[in-house]
C-alpha cells in the first residue's frame, strides 16, 4: 500500500515533497517554497514573465499617473491620429488617445485574471475536496458534472452565461469563474488521493483531527503546488476570453476602455486606422505571454522532473 | 475490451443528458417570450397566448423539458424562433462548412506542427530550435480573433493577395486565412508535443543501435524514431479535431465564415433558444464521440490504460 502510495506521489509530482527532504527528514512547508523560489530565479524566462506581471500590475494600480490622458477625453480635432510624439500609440475615431486607454484597459484584464480565476480557483478546491477525500457517490456526482463542463466549448458557454446574466465586469467574473473550476477540481482531487492515505495523514486522524482541520491544515498545504501553477497559465487563458467576450461585444461595455472592446471597435477602420488595432492586440499578447512564461517556470520550480 | 467500450458510452448519457438540462434552464431563465419573438411587435394578446399554449411554453420547466428530450430521441431539435424553419435543416446547411474548415486547421496542424517539432528536436539548442520554441510560446498568447485581423489587414488589404472574408466558390484560397488562424494555437501545441516526445525517443538506445548498424539520418529519424514519438501527437490531434469542430466562433465570426460556430453566436445575439441548444448539443456530441473513439484507439494500442481506467474508476 505504502509502495503504491509513493509512485502515485511520484506521477503525480508537483504535489509531493521531494521524497530525499522525506528521508533526511527536513520536511517542512517552507522548505518546499524556498527550493521553488531558488529555482525559480534562476529561470531566465520565468523572471522575464515575473517582471512583466508586476509591471501590469503596477500599470493597472497606477494608471490615473501613468496614463497620458483622461481615457475617455474626446478630442474632435485629433481623430484618427496615427502615432506620434504628442500620441504616442495614436487616436482613435472619437479622438481618444490609445495609449492612455491602453494603460487603463490594463485594469479590466488584471481584475478579470484575478477574480474570475479566484472563483474558480476556489470552487474548485472545494468541489475537488469533497470528492477527492470523501470518494464514493460525492466524488461519482462531482466528477460527471465535470465531465459536462468539460464537454462544453469555453467559448460557447462564457456567451451562453453573458447572454443570461447581461454584460458588465462582475458577470465576466462569474462567468469564467464558473467555467473553470473543473480542472482545478480534478487537479486537487487527483493530489489528496495521492496524498490521504498517508501515515502523517493516518496520525491526524489518530490524534483526532477534524476531517475540515485535515483538508486545511495536512493536505492542503502539500497539494497546492499544481494548483498554484495551473492558476497562474488560467489567468492568461481568462484574459483572453474576456477580450473574446468584449470583442464580440458581450463583454466590457463602452465608454470603459477594455483591450478586446478597442479592438471590436477598431474591426471597422482597419483599412483607415491600422494602429487602432496594433497596440490592444499587442498588449493582449505581452500580458499572456507574461503569465504563461511564469507558470511555465513555476511549473519547472516546484518539479525539476518535469523540465523539458 | 468491449466492457470498456460499453461502460464509456454509458457515460456519455449522462454527460449529454446533463448539457440538455444545463442549456435548457439558462435558456428558460432570458426573460424574453419566444412567441413574442416569433410573432413579433403588434401580435394581439390572444395570439400570443395561442401561440404559447401550441408550443407547449405556458407549461412548467419540467413539462417543456420532457417535452423537448422526448423530440430529441426521435432526432428533432425543433423549430427556430427567427428563420421559421427546423433546426435541423439550419445546421445541416452550415455544419459542413465548418467541417471543411477544421479538417483545413487540422491539416495545417499536422503538415507545420509536426515538421517544426521535428526540426526543433534534431537540431536542439540551434537557430533553428530556439525559433520554434519562441513562436510556438508566443502563438499561444495570441488572441485567435487580433492573429485573424492582423492577416486580413497584411494578407487581404495590404498585399490584396488573399480575400478577406466569406467563403465565395469555396476555393482553397478563401480556406487559407480562416484555417491559419483556426490552427495557429493547436499548431503550436503540436509542435510542442512532436518536440518532446521525438527528444524523449531519440535518447533511447535502440535510436543509438540504428545509428551504430550504419542507418543514414533520415531512415534512423522517419523510420524508428517518427513512429513512436508521433503516439501521443496523434491523440492530441484527434482531442483537437473535436475541439475545433466547436472552437470556431471567433474565426467564424472574423472571417464571416457561414459555419456552425457563427450560426450559434447569431442565434445567442438572437435570443433563438432552439438553434442555441440544438447546436451546442451537436457540437457537444462531436466532440464527446471523438473523444471516446480516441480513448479507444488509444485503448487498442495501449492495453494498460483498460486496466488502469477500471480499477481507477476515473
Amino acid at each position: 500500500m505504502i509502495m503504491d502510495d509513493d509512485k502515485k506521489v511520484k506521477k503525480v509530482g508537483t504535489a509531493a515533497i521531494p521524497d530525499e527532504l522525506e528521508i533526511e527528514g527536513k520536511y517542512s512547508r517552507s522548505s518546499l517554497y524556498k527550493d521553488a523560489w531558488k529555482r525559480l530565479k534562476k529561470n531566465k524566462l520565468a523572471m522575464l514573465g515575473l517582471g512583466i506581471v508586476i509591471f501590469l500590475v503596477i500599470l493597472a494600480i497606477f494608471a490615473p499617473l501613468i496614463a497620458p490622458y483622461d481615457p475617455n477625453a474626446r478630442v474632435k480635432e485629433d481623430s484618427a491620429l496615427g502615432p506620434s510624439s504628442q500620441y504616442w500609440f495614436g487616436t482613435d475615431l472619437l479622438g481618444r488617445d490609445i495609449l492612455s486607454r491602453v494603460v487603463y484597459g490594463s485594469r479590466i484584464s488584471i481584475e478579470v485574471g484575478i477574480v474570475a480565476v479566484g472563483i474558480s480557483v476556489g470552487l474548485g478546491l472545494f468541489f475537488g475536496a469533497l470528492s477527492g477525500y470523501f470518494g464514493r457517490w460525492p466524488d461519482a456526482v462531482i466528477m460527471r458534472v465535470a465531465d459536462i463542463f468539460f464537454a462544453f466549448p469555453y467559448i460557447l458557454g462564457a456567451i451562453a452565461i453573458m447572454t443570461i446574466l447581461g454584460s458588465g465586469i462582475v458577470n465576466i467574473f462569474i462567468a469564467i469563474g464558473v467555467l473553470g473550476w473543473a480542472y482545478f477540481a480534478r487537479i486537487f482531487r487527483g493530489s489528496i488521493l495521492s496524498i490521504k492515505n498517508k501515515e502523517y495523514i493516518e496520525a491526524a486522524r489518530a490524534l483526532g483531527a477534524s476531517n475540515t482541520r485535515i483538508i486545511v491544515k495536512h493536505i492542503f498545504p502539500n497539494a497546492i503546488a499544481p494548483i498554484i501553477v495551473y492558476a497562474t497559465m488560467n489567468v492568461g487563458t481568462a484574459i483572453i476570453v474576456e477580450a473574446s467576450l468584449s470583442f464580440l461585444g458581450i463583454g466590457v461595455q463602452p465608454p470603459t476602455p477594455a483591450w478586446g472592446k478597442m479592438l471590436s471597435e477598431s474591426l471597422s477602420f482597419i483599412d483607415i486606422a491600422p494602429w487602432m488595432m496594433l497596440f490592444p492586440g499587442l498588449a493582449i499578447v505581452i500580458t499572456v505571454l507574461g503569465f504563461v512564461l511564469l507558470g511555465d517556470g513555476l511549473r519547472d520550480a516546484f518539479d525539476p522532473k518535469m523540465k523539458n | 475490451m468491449i466492457y470498456y467500450i460499453l461502460r464509456r458510452l454509458l457515460q456519455i448519457i449522462p454527460v449529454l443528458l446533463g448539457i440538455t438540462i444545463i442549456l435548457f434552464v439558462l435558456m428558460y431563465i432570458i426573460p424574453e417570450d419566444p412567441a413574442q419573438l416569433i410573432l413579433q411587435k403588434g401580435a394581439t394578446e390572444q395570439a400570443l397566448a395561442n401561440l404559447r399554449a401550441k408550443m407547449g411554453i405556458d407549461k412548467p420547466v419540467y413539462v417543456q423539458y420532457w417535452r423537448y428530450v422526448k423530440q430529441l430521441a426521435k432526432g428533432d431539435l425543433g423549430q427556430s424562433y427567427r428563420y421559421r424553419r427546423s433546426v435541423n435543416s439550419i445546421l445541416a446547411e452550415h455544419y459542413p462548412n465548418s467541417v471543411k474548415l477544421a479538417l483545413a486547421a487540422i491539416f495545417i496542424e499536422i503538415v507545420i506542427g509536426i515538421f517544426a517539432g521535428i526540426i526543433s528536436a534534431v537540431k536542439k539548442y540551434t537557430f533553428w530550435d530556439t525559433l520554434v520554441t519562441v513562436s510556438t510560446t508566443l502563438a499561444v498568447c495570441v488572441p485567435v480573433f487580433w492573429l485573424g485581423m492582423m492577416m486580413q489587414v497584411i494578407f487581404g488589404l495590404q498585399l490584396g493577395v488573399l480575400p478577406m472574408s466569406g467563403m465565395g466558390d469555396g476555393s482553397i484560397r478563401y480556406y487559407i486565412l480562416p484555417a491559419l488562424t483556426l490552427a495557429s494555437v493547436s499548431t503550436a501545441y503540436v509542435a510542442r508535443m512532436t518536440r518532446s516526445s521525438m527528444l524523449e525517443v531519440i535518447s533511447n538506445d535502440y535510436i543509438t543501435t540504428a545509428y551504430a548498424k550504419g542507418l543514414s539520418f533520415r531512415a534512423v529519424i522517419g523510420k524508428h524514431a517518427l513512429k513512436n514519438a508521433l503516439i501521443p501527437v496523434v491523440t492530441l490531434i484527434g482531442l483537437d479535431l473535436g475541439a475545433l469542430m466547436g472552437g470556431a466562433i471567433l474565426t467564424e465570426t472574423i472571417f464571416s465564415w457561414p459555419g456552425i460556430g457563427r450560426v450559434i453566436y447569431l442565434a445567442v445575439l438572437q435570443r433563438d433558444a432552439p438553434v442555441v441548444i440544438g447546436g451546442t448539443l451537436i457540437l457537444v456530441l462531436v466532440f464527446v464521440f471523438i473523444n471516446l473513439i480516441v480513448d479507444i484507439v488509444y485503448a487498442i494500442l495501449d492495453p494498460r490504460i483498460r486496466y488502469h481506467k477500471r480499477e481507477a474508476n476515473v
